[in-house]
């Protein structure tokens, strides 16, 4: 219920947001309703990086205390972070087309970073897609999902150095590039949105935590439901051997390489 | 101190046993870097015969040659320990994780270097640049290049050697994080070339070399936990 009540809240804050950016601000003088697309661009792209962090941090979260509820909220956030980040592309590339005339544009050090980010991140929801069992699945993950995080800074400035044009971030100095007609409403557009956006992505965050561990119950039941048949059918005489064999993808003790086996019901619901 | 020994000696003797099953099987090997040039054939062929553009792109071409070739020999190195359950073996040993992993990024790195003394004489060749005066300055960005590549591909090896469709996760993985690699490798390769007129090599030099420590503590730190599972 309590959930229910924050998405309610998220979706009207947006609305708002959304409504104030068009109409409560006026258009920049230079570039027209063009920069209006900033706003959510900008907590897009906020939220990117607010995913990517709380991925690493729960990866860090299920190395320690081995609880598959840290791995989650990694999966969770690592979702949420690809739409956030594909979000800020297609803005990104929205705004870049009538205002620098390119959809994409290298010397833009934010642009192509997050490109990659993208690129990890859809990789490290296709390494989790690989892996069967839970346990392996968040080890690999988590792992992954710090390396990236490390590598993520050094990306940023490499491509900085790259192009020797740096241009500073948006938030920090917004009358460098986006030259507003009116500052104080462009900030609170600005902000407002940010805020929205953080409350719909709490909101998704934990909608999406619940489904994972409903996914999680699910394959541990599926899991248990292959055990208990096969050691059933082991203490059958004349049939043991072959439900046994068809079960043994599903252990934990399995490899999820390798040699072709039967499918395990386990694989074949993800 | 003792400690720090007993662990190169396991790294050592992992690499060298990597090294010899390499030298003796030679198939692998030989098949790496023969895939590596023709790699630059074709990529002569997709540019076209202007040798102007060749010898401009020649320092990009280089690196994309030995990352593409990269990958399928630090994926070999894993890939070698799935026979008879070699991993499971390597596993029991008592002896700290990270030893493993700094013996399978010698023996990448290695490789790597191996790469590089046929790409870089072929890339001479193929794109007409001269490296001649070049060469020393070179030599330490291939080094770093490879370290630093090493580092990345052992550990994302280690990730994906039980996985289905490793062979398409391996190259997936790897490249978006070697990005900076490339990049300052490049750049660093085509100042070496130019004679630095800009004064900008130490600067990628340095981001290689950064790269690289930074990516041999997190694949240290982080390998001991794929051998786990």
């Amino acid at each position: 219920m309590k959930t229910r009540i924050l998405g309610v809240a998220a979706l009207l804050a947006v609305i708002a947001a959304a409504l104030f950016g068009l109409y409560g601000v006026p258009a920049d003088l230079n570039q027209g309703d063009a920069q209006r697309i900033m706003y959510p661009h900008v907590a897009s792209a906020w939220l990117a990086y607010l995913s990517f962090g709380v991925t690493a941090l729960a990866g860090i979260g299920w190395l320690i205390r081995r609880d598959l509820r840290f791995d989650a909220v990694a999966v969770a956030s690592a979702e949420i972070g690809v739409l956030f980040t594909a979000l800020a592309i297609w803005g990104g590339m929205m705004w870049a087309r009538p205002v620098w005339g390119v959809f994409w544009q290298w010397e833009d050090p934010r642009l192509t970073t997050t490109a990659l980010l993208l690129a990890l991140y859809v990789g490290y929801l296709l390494l989790r897609r690989l892996s069967d069992d839970p346990a392996r699945r968040a080890t690999r993950a988590a792992v992954v999902g710090l390396v990236a995080a490390v590598d993520i800074p050094i990306v940023h400035f490499s491509v900085i150095w790259w192009r020797g044009l740096h241009q500073p971030p948006t938030f920090l100095s917004p009358d460098k590039i986006l030259h507003p007609s009116a500052p104080l409403p462009f900030v609170l557009a600005l902000v407002g949105m940010l805020g929205a956006f953080t409350l719909a992505w709490t909101w998704l965050l934990i909608r999406r935590y619940q489904l994972a561990r409903a996914e999680l119950a699910r394959e541990d039941a599926v899991r248990g439901g292959l055990v208990r048949r096969a050691s059933a059918a082991a203490a059958r005489p004349g049939v043991a051997a072959r439900p046994a064999a068809a079960a043994r993808p599903g252990l934990p003790t399995s490899d999820d390489g390798g040699t072709p086996q039967p499918k395990a019901p386990a694989e074949a619901t993800q | 101190m003792t400690a720090l020994r007993r662990n190169a000696t396991i790294a050592w003797a992992i690499a060298r046993k990597d090294a010899i099953a390499e030298v003796r099987g030679k198939q692998a090997a030989v098949s790496t870097l023969t895939f590596a040039a023709v790699v630059l054939l074709l990529f002569g062929f997709a540019l076209g015969p202007d040798p102007r553009r060749l010898a401009d792109a020649a320092p990009g071409l280089l690196w994309l040659g030995l990352v593409f070739a990269g990958l399928l020999a630090v994926g070999r190195f894993h890939e070698l320990e799935t026979e008879d359950g070699a991993l499971e073996q390597l596993t029991l040993y008592p002896v700290d994780r990270r030893s493993i992993y700094a013996g399978k990024a010698a023996i990448g790195a290695l490789a790597m270097l191996v790469l590089g003394a046929l790409l870089v004489p072929l890339v001479a060749i193929l794109y007409a640049v001269d490296i001649v005066r070049a060469l020393p300055v070179l030599s330490l960005t291939v080094v770093l290049g490879a370290i630093g590549f090493a580092a990345v591909g052992t550990f994302y090896a280690g990730v994906t050697v039980r996985m289905r469709a490793r062979e398409v996760m391996l190259p997936l993985l790897v490249l978006p994080i070697v990005a900076p690699l490339l990049l300052a490798a490049v750049k660093a390769t085509s100042a070496a070339l130019t004679g630095d007129p800009l004064g900008e090599l130490p600067a990628w030099l340095e981001l290689l070399a950064g790269f690289d420590v930074v990516m041999l503590i997190a694949g240290a730190g982080t390998y001991g936990f794929l051998l786990e599972e």
